[in-house]
């Protein structure tokens, strides 16, 4: 079991959270998708795992680098 | 007209602010929260606040737009680009209360906002358009496939109801058909309203040609030539050049002559683009109209030394295009404008945040809707500004570019300007050899493997 985080690429708010608490996902899945600047950006799970917390809402500002998920690989 | 609101923000609606005030017209900005300290606003003659940053609640907000044209006096409206620019709706309530509405008959902003209609309309008056289908329900799996074998593949799934490339998706075999157009029709839903989409022949690495037509209402039209705006990041302008490099005039301009008859004999009645692809192979096909100003406008006034921005206004109180044009329209030079984004020059990602630097070149025209020590928020798109190169020959405009952007000082939020020299340096862009490919060529290979 490791636990890591999955930050947010850009400074925006969080579109559309495609995933919930306990799904499992493959290496480059997405986790959510961001908005910004009439953009929008996914989040990655670089490298698969469970999805143990969603730190964030949908519509909620992040910024960039800011953690917005936990996984467990 | 005597007071005109600018519904808009950033670069273009500084450019229509200095407009106004050279035609001796009155100015009314709008602003956001997150625009209260933008540098046009004092250059118009007053600035009215209509909302919060989110641009539902602010320049996308119908009542708050037309309630600030009411307060203010104004008995004109501009648009700009963007936002509310291609809303026929919109342009319908700026009509009723009595203002002059600055863009073509509410009509025609319907007609070419529906992209299969506009296809339809260019097929009937003989406009070249490449094989496409009607609008589909997404719920129709069997008339999708028998399309698509008729179109053949590679195809693009479109939304019908959208433009700039939003929703877009690509399909090179029947069996990823259905798949990719759930997702571009969801897309369409959430972006345009409805879920409709399109199958259109795909054309691989074509290029971006587009004419610029002006019009009156009186029935009279001209065009202003070509732009070449192949240099794109996902499906987005970053570079346009007027002339079109490499094409011969005679396949130019019969083309835009045949626009010419095709909109002055069909009333259009304003400024207008009509956006084409050339493939490699030769074809041309019609791929849409933009019935309202164009971000690179500018590449179009340096070579023909016509103010775009002036003729729109003129034209939308009636003058006739031949009170406006005071000369025959002729080329002259070459023109390259860079948009300078505030994004990762590698990933093309969105990088908002506090211009704690920001020093546009001096001697070459800048469009900015910016100053220094202004935050880019992530509310709007991540334009900057447009520089505008114009020299005699088209290698004398990228060098002049290049410096240009060389020399433009930003810290504080990254912007794609490495990018940009990197493709005015390009083997393939110096030489001409452009197409819709090119950008993420000469950028990709430096891109991180995630």
């Amino acid at each position: 079991m490791s636990r890591y985080e999955v930050a947010a690429d850009v400074t925006g708010s969080v579109w559309k959270i495609v995933t919930q608490v306990g799904d499992e996902l493959g290496a480059g899945d997405t986790v959510m998708i961001l908005e910004s600047m009439k953009m929008e950006i996914p989040v990655i799970a670089e490298d698969g795992g469970t999805v143990v917390e969603l730190l964030v809402a949908e519509g909620e500002s992040v910024s960039e680098g800011q953690t917005v998920a936990i996984l467990d690989e | 007209m005597q007071r005109v609101l600018v519904a808009n923000r950033g670069a273009v609606a500084a450019r229509i602010i200095r407009c106004l005030d050279t035609l001796g017209l009155e100015s009314v900005a709008v602003y956001s929260d997150a625009d209260a300290d933008a540098p046009y606003l004092e250059a118009a003659t007053t600035a009215v606040r209509i909302g919060a940053g989110p641009p539902t609640e602010s320049y996308l907000d119908h009542d708050a737009v037309i309630a600030a044209l009411k307060s203010s006096g104004a008995d004109g409206l501009h648009p700009g680009y963007g936002f509310l620019a291609e809303s026929a709706p919109f342009a319908r309530k700026v009509i009723d209360t009595g203002a002059v509405w600055i863009g073509p008959s509410p009509d025609w902003v319907e007609l070419m906002g529906h992209k299969t209609r506009a296809r339809e309309f260019a097929a009937r008056h003989g406009i070249p358009v490449g094989a496409g289908s009607a609008v589909l329900r997404p719920d129709g799996p069997e008339a999708m496939h028998a399309a698509a074998e008729r179109i053949g593949y590679p195809l693009l799934v479109k939304p019908a109801g959208g433009g700039g490339g939003i929703g877009m998706l690509a399909v090179s075999a029947p069996s990823e058909l259905m798949d990719v157009v759930e997702r571009a029709s969801a897309i369409a839903a959430r972006g345009f309203g409805d879920g409709e989409v399109y199958l259109e022949r795909l054309l691989e690495r074509p290029r971006h040609i587009e004419f610029q037509i002006l019009a009156d209402r009186h029935g009279h039209a001209v065009h202003l030539f070509e732009r070449d705006c192949s240099v794109q990041r996902r499906h987005q302008k970053i570079i346009e050049e007027a002339p079109a490099p490499g094409i011969s005039r005679d396949r130019l301009d019969p083309l835009a002559d045949r626009l010419v008859d095709v909109f002055a004999g069909a009333g259009y009645d304003s400024i207008g683009t009509v956006e084409s692809l050339f493939g490699s192979s030769g074809e041309v096909t019609f791929l849409e109209m933009n019935t309202r100003l164009q971000v690179e406008h500018g590449v179009t006034e340096e070579i023909t030394g016509v103010d775009l921005v002036a003729g729109q206004i003129r034209l939308a109180t009636g003058e006739r295009l031949g009170s406006v044009l005071d000369r025959p329209i002729e080329r002259c030079g070459h023109a390259i404008e860079a948009r300078v984004y505030a994004e990762d020059p590698i990933r093309f990602f969105p990088s908002p945040g506090p211009l704690d630097v920001f020093r546009p070149p001096e001697g070459i025209r800048v469009e900015t809707g910016y100053r220094e020590g202004q935050t880019v928020t992530p509310f709007y798109d991540p334009l900057l500004a447009k520089v505008i190169a114009h020299a005699p020959d088209r290698s004398a405009a990228i060098g002049q570019l290049t410096q240009a952007l060389e020399g433009f000082a930003v810290e504080g939020v990254r912007t794609n300007i490495p990018a940009l020299v990197k493709i005015l340096r390009s083997e393939a862009f110096t030489v001409g050899r452009i197409d819709t490919g090119l950008a993420t060529d000469v950028v990709a290979p430096e891109r991180t493997v995630r």
